[in-house]
């Protein structure tokens, strides 16, 4: 396919998704308003595990220091661009400040500061009282209005996420075919032949991980506005979790990859819940249990993701 | 003064179950490079198992062995066979992300399939505390501290006593080297896997009776664990020792005299100020980076 079909198609996608909202029930649009959050996320940490090959079991932890940043500063009536840009910031600086010590040594390191780090974030919303409000959280955050556009509605909040996440992967997109994006794909395949041609790993797989981090904290607003109500709970380090498996589940390293793998981590189980058929009740229960013998069966068949099935089915159909 | 000798024997306590499951992770990583996130619940499936012996009317003793057996056949050999021999050849990230798979798996599996309670599980030893030079030792801590210490020692005798042990090393050390020299790599890395079963039954018969037997009480561990090898030395049998009890003596004090909110934040600390100063760990060896 050329370029500009595929364009053609993301865009028509989009606005289908878009459209969509017109004519789905209220909690159908609030839920693929969670998924273009999670997405904003996920996104993000496709940077860090994808392109520059680290582990991260953080992304939740940002994701929650995005989101608690924005209940507490929109709470005072901060306008919300602003308290976007602060999140992302924050998110960037600790990032920086967690994956310095972690990545100067080895680099699956990161895996283990993320883990703990996101532990430690936990027990600082659940016991931080005066700041966070502990296990009740904050609640009655408002939702913003921006250049004199009432976001309130469900549907014109919809708009907006989504905006703001094609914005978001716009961005992204161009981040990686710039030079500095192209290094990234070089120390993931061969770092030792990167460095040699003078590219300085250990800053580029930070500046990846920190920038991974602010893309969760600014989907961390999104989604403290959307929710309107925020507690630790989705913050536990098993979100992280299951957003590291998102990104591999759909193919790390494929723009694409989030897309399929975050469905699989946020609509499907929130569509099992809200179904009453009885065999459904029982995925309910199971699913986790089977997307993880999913996970295994998918790292020892199918190493690249959901989204390399069609690159196995060419390469099968080349061969005699 | 008593006070902070008696956090400090029952930090050591507590430590020393930790360093047995950072044992376990160590010495999966030198024999075969296999870095086993779900290792907490290698600790908790035991636990369960132990449990339901106890609940069948068998005593303790039979239920560790039970559990033993059982380990070393399904997270020993099985575990082997089925995740890490097919993914090992595709490097470390595949083989981390499906015990990630697994780890989840174990846990949703306990949780749908049994419980999402907490339940008690009685102490192998007998209760209450006795007085020594004006502190106060539980029999719990004293028993603990015996039954880590005799499976260290025990292992380390026979690692560096015995023929079959010496091969381990050998390939722990080198495995090409070992190759060569006709040890049968594939048996000593399968005694690993072995190993880290039954020092996992070791821990979870230590740790239950106080974290009590629940389907998340790996995630605490399984931390506790990796971040104890990595602050001792990841490449250092003995790092893990002194990692898992400094981290058990940190965490009761901070728990004591700081804050008990905090105490499951201070392996975290004691990580990144020691990869900060020494990034190969206390104990460890700079590692030369293979081309």
């Amino acid at each position: 396919m050329k370029a500009g079909i595929k364009l053609v198609l993301l865009g028509a996608a989009i606005l289908a998704l878009a459209a969509s909202a017109l004519y789905l029930k209220r909690s159908d649009v609030y839920l693929l308003s969670l998924y273009a959050v999670y997405l904003m996320a996920t996104f993000g940490l496709n940077l860090t595990v994808g392109y520059a090959g680290q582990m991260s079991l953080g992304q939740a932890a940002f994701f929650g220091i995005g989101a608690y940043v924005a209940a507490i500063l929109l709470k005072l009536g901060w306008p919300f661009l602003l308290v976007l840009l602060v999140a992302a910031v924050v998110c960037f600086l600790v990032g920086l400040a967690l994956g310095f010590p972690a990545l100067r040594v080895q680099h699956h390191y990161l895996a283990f500061a993320t883990l703990g780090f996101n532990v430690l974030v936990y027990l600082v919303m659940r016991n931080e009282e005066k700041i966070t409000g502990g296990t009740y959280g904050i609640s009655a955050i408002p939702r913003p209005t921006i250049l004199g556009v009432d976001l309130n509605g469900h549907v014109a909040y919809y708009w907006f996420t989504l905006g703001s996440l094609v914005a978001l992967g716009a961005l992204l997109w161009w981040l990686l075919r710039s030079p500095w994006g192209r290094a990234f794909a070089a120390l993931r395949d061969n770092p030792i032949r990167a460095e040699s041609l003078g590219i300085n790993i250990t800053a580029y797989t930070l500046l990846a991980f920190a920038i991974g981090a602010a893309c969760a904290g600014v989907g961390g607003v999104y989604f403290a506005s959307l929710v309107e109500f925020i507690e630790p709970g989705p913050f536990h380090f098993s979100t992280s979790l299951m957003m590291l498996l998102a990104v591999i589940v759909g193919g790390q390293g494929r723009f694409f990859g989030p897309v399929v793998g975050t469905i699989v981590i946020i609509l499907v189980p929130e569509l099992l819940r809200s179904s009453s058929a009885p065999w459904l009740k029982f995925m309910q229960v199971w699913y986790l249990a089977v997307f993880g013998v999913g996970v295994v069966l998918l790292m020892v068949w199918l190493p690249g993701g959901l989204l390399s099935i069609p690159e196995r089915f060419a390469r099968k159909a080349g061969k005699p | 003064m008593g006070e902070l000798v008696q956090l400090v024997v029952s930090g050591v306590a507590t430590g020393a179950i930790y360093s047995l499951a950072a044992l376990g992770f160590t010495l999966l990583w030198q024999a075969s490079g296999t870095i086993n996130f779900a290792q907490g619940e290698f600790v908790m499936l035991p636990a369960f198992a132990m449990l339901f012996c106890v609940l069948a009317g068998m005593p303790l003793w039979l239920g560790v062995l039970a559990a033993c057996a059982a380990a070393m056949i399904v997270l020993g050999w099985g575990f082997k066979r089925l995740i890490v021999d097919p993914l090992i050849r595709h490097g470390v990230i595949p083989l981390v992300i499906a015990t990630l798979g697994l780890s989840t798996f174990l846990k949703t599996t306990v949780r749908a399939g049994y419980s999402a309670e907490a339940h008690q599980f009685g102490s192998p030893f007998p209760g209450g505390v006795f007085r020594i030079a004006g502190i106060n030792v539980s029999w719990a801590d004293v028993g603990t501290l015996l039954v880590a210490g005799i499976i260290v020692i025990a292992l380390q005798t026979f690692v560096t006593r015995t023929v079959t042990g010496r091969a381990m090393q050998a390939v722990a050390q080198n495995t090409e080297a070992a190759r060569v020299l006709g040890i049968d790599v594939k048996r000593m890395v399968l005694y690993t896997f072995l190993i880290n079963a039954v020092l996992a039954v070791v821990a979870a018969l230590l740790i239950t009776p106080t974290y009590l037997a629940k389907f998340d009480m790996g995630d605490s561990i399984g931390l506790k664990a990796f971040l104890a090898a990595i602050i001792g030395g990841f490449n250092q049998t003995r790092g893990a020792l002194l990692g898992g009890v400094l981290i058990g003596v940190l965490e009761n004090l901070v728990g004591f005299y700081v804050s008990p909110a905090y105490k499951e934040g201070v392996a975290l600390m004691l990580f990144l100020g020691v990869i900060l100063v020494r990034p190969e760990g206390l104990l460890g060896k700079v590692e030369e980076r293979k081309v």
